[in-house]
C-alpha cells in the first residue's frame, strides 16, 4: 500500500440521479448543498453555531423524528447532521445523515484533533464515497495543550484534500470557511477500489451509492434494486488498515493526560463515589428547576404576569362583546378557560419550566457526564430492560413527562422505548406537579415521606421488571464511545436550549389546547361532574378520602399540578395526604402527554398505558389507603 | 531449553482496572463492525481502564474510552499481555 498514490486521471463520473426520498434537499437546485459531517461530539454544532448567527430552519427530516437544522451562508445552504460513526443505516440517525451525504455537494468533515484514531475512520469513508470533502481539524486548543503533534500537511497529502486546523471553542475565521468550502475535492482512492467502485456506478448512479452497496447497505441496494453485496467487514478492515497507516506517520502522541480529567471521570463512573455524585447533581438541577424556577419564577409568572394580568385584560377584552355568562365566554375565558388557563399554563408557567431543564439537559450532555451516567446505571437498568440510555429520558422525566417521552426517541429499540414510555408514564411525577407534592408531603411529616417513596420505586422497578419479563428481546447492549469531561460553552448551551424548548413548545402546545378544550366543554356540561361523582365511591371507600379527591384527579387529567393543588385546600390527614400523593402521582399524566404519547408509541399502546396507570393509581393507592387508615 | 509463553485468555468482564491485554475474539455481527469504527479490532490492543461493579468495563485505546456493558464484555474475548 503506498502513502502517497499519485491521483490518477480524473475521468468525470456519472453522477447525481436524483431519488424522490432526497427531495427534502432539493428546493433550490441551484444553491450549493454544504454538509458538516462528523463523529458525536467533535463540535459539529458549535461550528455550525458560529456559521449560522441567528438564521437557523429547524425542520424534521420527512419521514423520521429527527430533526435537521439548515441555515444560509455565503450563497450556500449548510446542513448540520446527526453525529455518526460510519456511513450507514444501522439506525434512524444513520440513515438521516447517510441521505443528506448522499446529496450534498460539499462535506465539510469536522474531526476531533485528540481523536484522530477514531475519527480518521469516517474521513476515509468520506473520502471513498468519492464525495468533495476538506478537513476541519478541531479541538487543536487541547491538542497543543495534551502535547499532540499531528502533522497536516503530511495528513492532507495521504487524504488528498486540505485539512484545516481548528479550534471552534477559540473561534473560526470566515476566511477559514470560505476556504474550507471553496477547496473542497475529492481524495484519495486505491485504485483497486475505485475500480471497483467505477464499474457498480452504472447500476447505481453515484460512487457514494456504489460504495454503500459493496459494503452491505440493503436500503440503498433496494432503491436501485440491485443486491447488496456483502464486503462490508473486508472493506472495513482495509479501511482500519489504511488509517493506522496514516496515523503512524502523522500522529505523535505522548499519552499526556490530564490527571483531572481522568479522576473525575472515575469519580462519576464508579458508583461508590458516581452516586453521590449523581445525587449532587440531582439536587443542583432540583434547586435549578424544582425551587428556582417552579417554585419562585413561575410564582411572579404564573401569579403576576398570567392570573395578575394576562387574565383580567383578556376577560376585559371579551367581556366588551360576549355575556360573562354565556357558553362561548366561559368556554374561552372562564376559570378553565381555552384562552385564559391554557395560555397562563404554556407561556408562564410550562415555558420557564421547559427553559429551565432543558438548560440543565443541555450543561450536563456537553460536559460529557451523561454518558458517564449512563455507564455506571447500565448494569441496573438491565433488570428493568433497559439500556444504561434510558436514565436520561427517565430523570428528564422529574422535569416533563412529556418532554421526556419525546426524549425517549433515541433509545435504540422498540422494546427498550415501550418499556421507558411506560415507567415515565406510571411513576414520574413532573416538575409542575412536583413543587405541590413537596409541600404537602413535607407538611405531612417524615413517615408518609419514607413510605411514599418506597412506594413509588417499587411500582417503578415493577412496572420495567413486569414489562421486561414480559416483552420478547433483550435490551441494547451498552457500548458507548465515553467523550472526554469538558467545560460547556456558553453559547452551544444556549442554543441547545432555545432550539430544544421551540420544538417541544410546538409538539405539545396544541394537545393542551386540546385537553382544556374538552375539560372546558366537559365542565360546562356537567360531564365532570358527572366522572367526579362516579369516582366518588371507590375514593371514599376504597382510598377513604374525602369525595372532592375525585374532582381533583379528573383536574388533574388536563394539568397535573392542578390535581395535586385541589388537594391543598382539603382537610386531610397525613396518611390520607399519602394515600391522595400516592394515587395522584400514579394516575394518569397530562392530556399533552398522554396525546405525545399516542404519537410516539402508537394508539393501542398509548391507549394500553394510559389504562394501566389508571388500573395501578387505583389499586396501589387503596392497598396503601387499607393497610395505614 | 525452550521458553514457553503463556498468554492468558480471559473474557473481557473478567478483566482488572489497569491490565493490557490485546482482542483475541469479537463477537461475530453487526457489533465486530459497531468496534472496527471504534478503532477496535481483533489483534489491537488495549488497556481495561475501569471496572464497575457487576463487570461493565471502559477500555482505554490511545486517547479514547469505550464503555461496554457486561453482558457484551462476557462475549469478548482478550489475551492478557505479562506485566
Amino acid at each position: 500500500m503506498s502513502g502517497s498514490e499519485n491521483l490518477h486521471e480524473r475521468v468525470p463520473h456519472l453522477e447525481k440521479h436524483r431519488h424522490r426520498e432526497l427531495d427534502f434537499l432539493q428546493r433550490n437546485l441551484s444553491i450549493p448543498k454544504v454538509v458538516l459531517v462528523g463523529n458525536p461530539n467533535v463540535g459539529k454544532s458549535l461550528l455550525f453555531n458560529t456559521l449560522s448567527d441567528f438564521y437557523v430552519d429547524v425542520s424534521n427530516f420527512p419521514g423520521t423524528t429527527i430533526q435537521i437544522q439548515k441555515t444560509r451562508y455565503n450563497g450556500h445552504d449548510v446542513f448540520d447532521t446527526p453525529g455518526i460513526y460510519g456511513v450507514s443505516s444501522f439506525n434512524e440517525e444513520e440513515c438521516v445523515a447517510r441521505d443528506i451525504i448522499l446529496d450534498a455537494d460539499i462535506v465539510l468533515n469536522v474531526v476531533d484533533g485528540t481523536h484522530l484514531e477514531r475519527d480518521l475512520f469516517l474521513t476515509q469513508q468520506l473520502l471513498d464515497m468519492g464525495k468533495k470533502v476538506t478537513v476541519l481539524l478541531n479541538f487543536m486548543d487541547e491538542v497543543k495543550k495534551l502535547g499532540i503533534k499531528i502533522d497536516t500537511v503530511r495528513l492532507a497529502n495521504f487524504l488528498g484534500v486540505d485539512v484545516f486546523a481548528i479550534s471552534a471553542v477559540e473561534g473560526v475565521e470566515r476566511e477559514t470557511i470560505d476556504a474550507a468550502i471553496r477547496l473542497a475535492r475529492e481524495g484519495v482512492q486505491r485504485k483497486e477500489l475505485h475500480s471497483v467502485l467505477h464499474s457498480k456506478l452504472t447500476m447505481v448512479g453515484s460512487q457514494a451509492e456504489a460504495l454503500l452497496v459493496l459494503e452491505g447497505d440493503e436500503v440503498i441496494a433496494g432503491r436501485h434494486g440491485v443486491r447488496a453485496d456483502d464486503r462490508r467487514e473486508e472493506l472495513y478492515v482495509d479501511r482500519r488498515n489504511r488509517v493506522n497507516y496514516m496515523l503512524n506517520h502523522v500522529l505523535e502522541d505522548s499519552q499526556e493526560r490530564s490527571w483531572f480529567s481522568d479522576t473525575l471521570g472515575r469519580w462519576l463512573l464508579q458508583p461508590l463515589t458516581g452516586i453521590p455524585a449523581l445525587a449532587v447533581v440531582l439536587y443542583a438541577g432540583y434547586l435549578l428547576v424544582g425551587k428556582l424556577v417552579a417554585q419562585d419564577v413561575v410564582g411572579f409568572t404564573e401569579g403576576v404576569l398570567g392570573k395578575g394580568m394576562w387574565e383580567p385584560w383578556i376577560r376585559g377584552i371579551t367581556s366588551s362583546f360576549l355575556d360573562e355568562s354565556s357558553w362561548l365566554s366561559v368556554l374561552l375565558v372562564g376559570e378553565f378557560g381555552v384562552v385564559t388557563m391554557t395560555t397562563t399554563y404554556l407561556m408562564f408557567l410550562l415555558l420557564p419550566l421547559v427553559i429551565a431543564f432543558y438548560l440543565a439537559l443541555s450543561v450536563l450532555e456537553d460536559s460529557g457526564y451523561l454518558p458517564r451516567l449512563a455507564t455506571m446505571v447500565d448494569h441496573v437498568l438491565g433488570f428493568l430492560g433497559l439500556n444504561g440510555r434510558a436514565v436520561i429520558p427517565l430523570i428528564l422525566g422529574f422535569g416533563c413527562v412529556t418532554s421526556a417521552t419525546i426524549t425517549a426517541r433515541v433509545l435504540g429499540s422498540e422494546r427498550e422505548r415501550t418499556i421507558a414510555t411506560a415507567i415515565l408514564q406510571f411513576a414520574i411525577p413532573c416538575s409542575a406537579q412536583m413543587a405541590v407534592i413537596a409541600a404537602l408531603l413535607a407538611g405531612a411529616g417524615l413517615g408518609p415521606v419514607l413510605i411514599y417513596t418506597v412506594v413509588m420505586t417499587t411500582v417503578l422497578v415493577g412496572v420495567g421488571t413486569t414489562l421486561n419479563f414480559m416483552m420478547k428481546g433483550r435490551p441494547e447492549p451498552l457500548l458507548l464511545d465515553l467523550p472526554p469531561l469538558r467545560l460547556p460553552t456558553v453559547r452551544n448551551v444556549a442554543r441547545k436550549t432555545w432550539i430544544r424548548t421551540i420544538q417541544f413548545m410546538k409538539e405539545a402546545s396544541g394537545w393542551f389546547l386540546a385537553g382544556a378544550l374538552v375539560v372546558g366543554i366537559a365542565q360546562m356540561t356537567g360531564i365532570l361532574r358527572l366522572a367526579g361523582k362516579v369516582l366518588q365511591p371507590l375514593t371514599t371507600r376504597w382510598l377513604q378520602l374525602p369525595p372532592e379527591a375525585s374532582t381533583a384527579f379528573i383536574m388533574g387529567i388536563v394539568r397535573r399540578d392542578f390535581g395535586a393543588a385541589g388537594l391543598y385546600e382539603m382537610a386531610l390527614s397525613p396518611m390520607q395526604v399519602l394515600v391522595a400523593l400516592v394515587t395522584i402521582t400514579l394516575f394518569v399524566p397530562c392530556i399533552a402527554s398522554l396525546m405525545v404519547m399516542m404519537k410516539e408509541r402508537g394508539f393501542k399502546e398509548g391507549l394500553m398505558i394510559w389504562a394501566g396507570t389508571w388500573v395501578t393509581a387505583f389499586l396501589v393507592g387503596g392497598i396503601v389507603s387499607q393497610v395505614v387508615i | 531449553m525452550a521458553m514457553t509463553t503463556v498468554s492468558l485468555i480471559i473474557p473481557l468482564h473478567k478483566s482488572r482496572r489497569g491490565q493490557q491485554f490485546t482482542i483475541h475474539a469479537l463477537p461475530a455481527g453487526h457489533v465486530r463492525i459497531l468496534f472496527l469504527r471504534l478503532g477496535i479490532s481483533e489483534g489491537e490492543s488495549a488497556i481495561c481502564a475501569e471496572r464497575l461493579p457487576g463487570g461493565t468495563i471502559v477500555l482505554k485505546k490511545k486517547r479514547q474510552r469505550i464503555a461496554v456493558g457486561y453482558k457484551l464484555a462476557k462475549e469478548i474475548l482478550v489475551r492478557l499481555e505479562a506485566a
